[in-house]
């Protein structure tokens, strides 16, 4: 199988602090991968390695290797703006952009330099309905963003992420600002991506990882202590660890 | 708690009831004191503002006639310091807030605008007759007055632009770095759009204060009674014409009248934009 990202020997630190140890892993190409562990324990972190957003902070530092289809993130020729274009991210707090929705959805096909309206319109409209939003919004598409609700908002998130065409899409714990509702529309979005995209999902919540993940790598201070199909890991931790935190015994 | 007795003098209820009186009252007054200058000029003024005022020359100084010059002068004063000043103040705010960070320039930059804005007003006139009007030549001119304007618009319109411009949320910037596109393409695109009524409102604020300055400009413009031409003119912006019009006891009449239109046009200017903020702010907020 063919692996879309494959992760080295990756320590991440901020100043002296240091956040990811070691870290080694792979994840194969149109497969959803949640990232559980108890909070600060590095798997925000991790995810913002592969589009570099960590890049952002003044204090990031690294080794070890971060591959994207065999291509080094990291290597000084890598141009970042395609970086982030092949590798979408959905954050924790729905972000929408002050402005309407259609704008929403357009500025990743507007900032790459696509200009055709009926191309960028026609993108859209496939995105929105890609991320199972077309319904509720295609009537209002002029209005605000903002007075959408938060999970409407958090779909348009995604689709707005989707319109770049990207191959990877990265999740920091998409639901955590969501009623249990629309955390079930995202959830079955989700598994409607799965197809097309690959999804790293970072993740408080080991039922939403059961339900959506295939993979499922468990995070402990830093370091990747257990990563296995999602389906063995919670029946059969090999670690200890592991098991103390999905029985709920810390975190 | 039991066998504690309270020792306060006021109890808790009678303390809140003192303070929403006092609350209160301070609202009152402020709002009196607006409502009775605005109410007094108002009521001597405007018995002499009439059309003819408005678009007609003034006759003997100032004693009779209109005052359609220094409206001109004002509108040319006031825009200059706007084109000048806003581009610099929005500049020097985007520059803090999204390159320098928390650090000395930054500090300084703030300062040096604090300093800026509280230098007295004949200080900037002062600096203007010395630097545009003689330094750099410009005469007295109504370019060297806006640009004395536009010096006293900064520190406002610099100062408003930055509190808005970080109180962004950075959540937005990350949603558009996510997304690829760059600092600038973020700065255009993002920020200053969510920014717009701020700046906005702080470059009104800015133009209301210069638009009412009578010391700033009093070296730089020259005073000239005939209409001016061009930016490179004379003129009498409206409150050095008030301010000549009352010291040298043409008219009283007419510097009320001055004073009205003055402050109709602050108004104004203060409402419509506003007006114009709040109806962006819905559409760009969904409310």
């Amino acid at each position: 199988m063919m692996n879309r990202i494959e992760v080295e020997n990756l320590n991440v630190y901020f100043g002296d602090s240091h956040i990811l140890k070691d870290i080694n892993t792979e994840i194969s190409k149109n497969t959803v991968t949640a990232l559980i562990g108890p909070s600060g324990c590095g798997k925000s972190t991790f995810i913002r390695t592969i589009n570099r957003m960590n890049d952002l902070i003044p204090s990031f530092s690294r080794t070890g290797n971060v591959y994207l289809d065999g291509e080094d993130v990291y290597d000084p020729k890598m141009d970042v703006v395609d970086l982030r274009k092949k590798v979408g991210m959905v954050f924790q707090k729905p972000n929408p952009f002050p402005k309407s929705i259609y704008e929403n959805v357009a500025y990743g096909l507007k900032i790459h330099g696509i200009t055709d309206d009926d191309a960028i319109s026609a993108r859209v409209e496939e995105s929105l309905r890609s991320a199972a939003l077309w319904d509720e919004v295609e009537d209002k598409l002029d209005n605000s963003a903002m007075g959408l609700s938060g999970g409407q908002q958090q779909r348009l998130c995604i689709a707005r992420t989707i319109a770049n065409n990207p191959e990877v899409i990265l999740m920091d714990e998409p639901c955590s600002a969501l009623d249990p509702i629309s955390t079930t529309k995202v959830e079955d979005l989700i598994h409607k991506l799965k197809k097309d995209y690959t999804i790293l999902i970072v993740t408080h919540n080991m039922q939403q990882a059961t339900r959506v993940s295939k993979y499922t790598s468990f995070f402990l201070n830093g370091e990747i202590i257990e990563s296995n199909l999602t389906d063995k890991l919670f029946v059969d931790p090999k670690d200890s660890k592991t098991e103390d935190y999905i029985t709920g015994r810390f975190g | 708690m039991r066998g504690l007795k309270s020792q306060k003098i006021i109890s808790p209820k009678t303390s809140q009831k003192i303070m929403n009186a006092i609350f209160i009252i301070s609202g009152i007054i402020t709002i009196l004191i607006l409502v009775l200058i605005l109410g007094y000029i108002l009521i001597m003024g405007l018995p002499v503002v009439n059309l003819e005022f408005i678009f007609a020359n003034p006759i003997d100084s100032g004693a009779s006639g209109g005052i359609f010059q220094m409206i001109v002068s004002s509108i040319y004063v006031t825009l200059i310091a706007g084109i000048v000043a806003t581009p610099l103040g929005v500049g020097a705010a985007v520059y803090l807030v999204e390159y320098a960070g928390e650090g000395k320039i930054t500090k300084l930059t703030r300062f040096g605008a604090e300093t800026l804005a509280s230098i007295p007003s004949i200080v900037y006139g002062l600096f203007g007759l010395a630097f545009f009007v003689v330094a750099i030549g410009l005469g007295w001119s109504l370019l060297s007055g806006g640009l004395v304007l536009a010096i006293m618009a900064l520190p406002t319109i610099f100062q408003v632009s930055e509190v808005t411009i970080s109180s962004i949320p950075s959540s937005y910037r990350e949603g558009s770095y996510g997304l690829g596109a760059t600092k600038w393409q973020t700065i255009y695109r993002v920020v200053l759009p969510a920014a717009i009524p701020g700046i906005v409102t702080g470059v009104i604020l800015g133009m209301t204060r210069v638009i009412s300055e009578a010391a700033a400009v009093m070296f730089a413009v020259g005073s000239s009674l005939s209409m001016p031409l061009s930016i490179f003119d004379p003129g009498r912006p409206l409150p050095l014409h008030l301010y000549i019009l009352a010291t040298e006891g043409i008219s009283l009449e007419n510097a009320y009248g001055t004073a009205a239109v003055l402050v109709i046009i602050v108004l104004v200017l203060t409402f419509v934009s506003n007006y114009l903020v709040d109806k962006y702010q819905r559409k760009i907020m969904g409310r």
